[in-house]
């Protein structure tokens, strides 16, 4: 139980980032991604100060032996740029494009409590469970 | 560029990689929320609870975020079936491409990966050609 409660800081760290961003409103992220209307740099700043933070103090993390609740890291290191990458990057972006909701923004807005966030999120949960059938096979 | 809101969106990112950084040095792992996601939905019985309690505390923290700060609520609609068209493409996309705009725009761009810089790339381009299609040729979408 007590291991859960870094999980849970997280957790709100990542809700309380999105909310101060505006991220959680999809209509924030398409005002990024439109470029030839009014176009609104914001989304542009959250991934500078969030990768500008994480990369200064993983640089500190990563010379640990392990993580405090784990015997390794378990840091992604594959270089391989293949067709599911391509293929999946693309249907990913093609939905981003189509409604401004990505998985961390959509359960954010959950708390706006409006129906687009909540049916968002029941296609997304379904369409992974769904990918995990079919992949398995 | 009326909307633009540099600071509050500099400070909001700088949130989330404090919270990546975080579950890095107690977990080990990359905050990617797709991959987390999947993960309690598809071995949701398994020891790894933490997660159940980041997706909480996601949902939580933007929740206090809403009661205490947001003085307007956000104005958005859009279509039930754009928005079950697009929850089923993010959900395989971020599947097969193994993540999404945490996993791979954040979180791969600050370790510098090649694997997420393409793929960063290929979901941008990909989303700012759609937006263009959906706002300025047949007007779908907002």
């Amino acid at each position: 139980m007590k291991k859960n409660i870094a999980g849970l800081l997280c957790g709100i760290l990542f809700g309380l980032g999105l909310s101060v961003s505006h991220m959680s409103n999809p209509n924030k992220v398409l005002a990024f991604l439109d470029i030839a209307g009014q176009w609104d740099p914001s989304l542009l700043f959250v991934m500078l100060g969030a990768i500008l933070t994480l990369r200064v103090a993983q640089q500190f993390i990563l010379k640990r032996p392990q993580p405090l609740y784990d015997s390794q890291f378990h840091i992604p290191s594959s270089n391989t740029i293949d067709r599911r990458l391509i293929l999946g990057a693309t249907l990913f972006g093609l939905g981003w494009g189509l409604v401004g909701f990505c998985p961390g923004s959509v359960l954010a807005a959950l708390s706006d409590g409006k129906i687009e966030s909540f049916l968002f999120t029941a296609a997304l949960c379904a369409s992974m469970m769904l990918f995990r059938r079919i992949n398995k096979r | 560029m009326e909307n633009f809101t540099p600071y509050s969106a500099f400070l909001g990112g700088c949130l989330i990689g404090l919270s990546a950084a975080v579950l890095m040095l107690f977990y080990g792992r990359i905050a990617g929320i797709s991959g987390i996601l999947a993960h309690v939905l598809n071995n949701g019985q398994d020891k790894s609870q933490w997660r159940w309690f980041f997706l909480a505390g996601l949902i939580g923290g933007s929740l206090c975020f809403n009661a205490f700060f947001q003085t307007t609520p956000a104005d958005y609609s859009r279509s039930t079936v754009l928005i079950i068209i697009s929850g089923f493409l993010v959900g395989i996309g971020t599947r097969l491409g193994s993540g999404c705009t945490s996993g791979h725009a954040v979180c791969g761009l600050a370790r510098l990966s090649k694997r997420s810089f393409i793929a960063t790339l290929i979901f941008m381009s990909v989303a700012l050609f759609t937006v263009y299609v959906t706002q300025h040729i047949v007007g779908i979408g907002k």
